[in-house]
């Protein structure tokens, strides 16, 4: 496997814990409607359960996690070439992708999932600015809903606030 | 006959579900006032083989509102259960100010209680009441004798009887980013749990109706965030946005007509209101910046939202009909999530003071802040109607619990629960 390597610390750990955990689809559009139920409970979501799934295509392995500071939405320097990599990943072959923007749990919900949001949308712009087709990037924030790690500190807030390109 | 046995067969089912529900959520009191009034519960009358213990309820409730301090029935020298065959001095000995007495007789479809508050110093009766309910809801009874006695002797109107709606989430330990999320309903003592919602996708920002009978949330289940109602008695749900981006926030105008949320359809975080019966909505906020967290004013003339237009979070006010806005907080570097108590003199939020999340309460006339809460990690502030004490979320052993701490930070007390993370507690409006 190729790393695509960068020297810094935190991206490289990133890499190894992406390396460990599985690349779920994103998720199925499931139950789009209102659902009317005689239940008082309502079951309702979609699942996630899901296998791997394995990018023939992909040549080289990138780090498909991006991080940021606290409370911030400007790209990182170190980030930086590794979106411009992206971004000529997707220019010589276009797919969809889907850009996941999230937050650590400190603060209140609603304002990391906008500042979830604001994280995304700075990968996105990005990968515009470099010429990446627009209409092939879908971006949806989680705030802090769906963290990587599960700690209450440094280590464990460093590695939630990110982007994850699927 | 048949009628019979089919019911106590159906009020067993629901015994034994309550049982598992009073599992969930357990009551530590961490502080309550300096000087607690003592208030002696007798056992009620005819309450042996209930399925509840409907005095030690009503005991229970006082003593979590921090203001009473209930006599210890192994130190009660008499059970009397009628006025003929009470003794004061046997109450005055113990201390107790007050004293209840009461019983419980089965009638047609359930219960009737009969409970008599004593005020032990000047040796007389103050309150006497009969409530009935159902077969099911002895509870509901023992919380409505709690809320008559505490509304008697504090002047406040007790909110024992009201309900709570929060998120409990249970995480794949091998996969946080899997989990089951669920929206329940329970009193206001965090008992008879009932699931309104189950998703395998994020549950948050539930709101209750000002009337009661509905709760606004949010809900990932489109593989999106979207803003949906749904009828608490019913289950019956209706999907009230469904824009590009951000759906989130919803906040109840004091009518219940309009909803507040945020939407960033237009490629920012911004306040929206919308007529819930035309479905006609109106932006409210223009800025680059992140606006959310939206609440009405009591009045319904204003809204306060969170905003980082100054470079961090802070609370702001709109007012709706001039669109002017105005900066509410000054004091810290990180102030969000901000609500009214009920008779709007005080707004409580989410404050961070030397790098911990605390609830903070400012006064909307002073601008005085003061941090009611000594835990890390503090959030989703949600006030009791009748604005005694609020509900929060924090994490205690690294598990997400709800607490509790009154408006003037003298009462604390926590509802751990025994199962996942819980969080984001909404607290019932009263119901009549």
């Amino acid at each position: 496997m190729n790393v695509f390597k960068t020297g810094l610390g935190l991206v490289v750990l990133s890499a190894v814990l992406a390396g460990c955990s599985s690349t779920s689809t994103p998720a199925d559009t499931g139950n789009t409607g209102p659902v009317e139920d005689t239940n008082t409970s309502v079951d309702v979501g979609t699942t996630t359960g899901g296998g791997i799934v394995e990018d023939e295509d992909e040549v080289v392995a990138l780090e498909t996690i991006f991080y940021f500071d606290f409370d911030q939405s400007t790209i990182k320097p170190e980030v930086r070439a590794l979106l411009t990599a992206h971004a000529a990943k997707l220019k010589a072959s276009p797919r969809s992708i889907r850009l996941e923007g999230h937050a650590d749990e400190r603060g209140t919900r609603e304002y990391n999932i906008a500042l979830g949001e604001r994280r995304a949308n700075a990968v996105r712009d990005f990968l515009i600015l470099q010429g990446v087709d627009a209409s092939l990037i879908e971006t949806i924030s989680y705030g802090e809903e769906k963290p990587v790690a599960l700690g209450h500190d440094d280590q464990a807030w460093s590695l939630n606030r990110r982007v994850e390109l699927k | 006959m048949k009628l019979i046995a089919l019911q106590s067969v159906f009020f067993l089912i629901i015994a034994s579900f309550s049982l598992i529900a009073k599992a969930q959520l357990t009551i530590e009191i961490t502080r309550g006032i300096d000087n607690p009034t003592s208030i002696a519960i007798v056992p009620f009358a005819g309450s042996t083989n209930l399925s509840e213990d409907v005095a030690g309820i009503v005991s229970a409730d006082l003593q979590r509102s921090g203001q009473f301090a209930p006599v210890d029935r192994a130190n009660m020298l008499a059970l009397p259960q009628e006025q003929k065959d009470v003794y004061f001095r046997d109450w005055k000995i113990l201390g107790a100010e007050y004293l209840v007495i009461g019983g419980i007789e089965p009638v047609t479809g359930g219960y009737q209680l009969r409970f008599e508050l004593y005020d032990v110093l000047n040796q007389r009766q103050v309150l006497k009441k009969i409530a009935t309910a159902t077969a099911t809801d002895l509870r509901g009874l023992a919380h409505y004798a709690a809320d008559q006695i505490y509304e008697q002797i504090t002047g406040i109107r007790g909110a024992f009887s009201t309900k709570i709606i929060y998120i409990e989430v249970l995480r794949n330990a091998s996969n946080p980013q899997e989990a089951t999320y669920r929206l329940i309903h329970a009193d206001a003592d965090g008992a008879r749990e009932r699931e309104l919602l189950k998703s395998s996708q994020p549950l948050l920002s539930p709101r209750w109706s000002p009337d009661g009978k509905q709760v606004a949330y949010v809900s990932f289940e489109t593989s999106r965030p979207a803003i949906f109602i749904q009828n608490i008695a019913t289950g019956a749900r209706r999907q009230i946005t469904n824009f590009k981006g951000l759906n989130g926030a919803p906040a109840w105008s004091p009518d219940g007509k309009k909803l507040a949320f945020v939407l960033s359809k237009d490629g920012n975080p911004e306040i929206y209101t919308i007529d819930l019966a035309s479905g006609n909505y109106q932006r409210i906020t223009q800025h680059f910046a992140i606006d959310t967290e939206p609440n009405f004013s009591g009045d319904g003339k204003g809204i306060i939202f969170t905003s980082n237009r100054g470079g961090q979070p802070q609370i702001y006010q709109v007012d709706l009909a001039s669109g002017r806005i105005e900066r509410l907080t000054f004091y810290g570097d990180y102030n969000a999530r901000a609500s009214l108590s009920p008779d709007g003199k005080t707004m409580v939020m989410v404050h961070r003071e030397q790098g911990i999340f605390h609830i903070a309460a400012q006064d909307v006339k002073t601008g005085d802040l003061r941090i009611l809460t000594e835990t890390e990690l503090d959030e989703s502030p949600s006030i009791a109607p009748n604005g005694a004490m609020l509900l929060y979320a924090t994490q205690a052993n690294g598990k997400g619990i709800l607490a509790a701490v009154s408006l003037d930070a003298g009462v604390k007390f926590k509802l751990p629960s025994k199962r996942g993370d819980v969080r984001e507690p909404a607290w019932s409006p009263f119901f009549n």
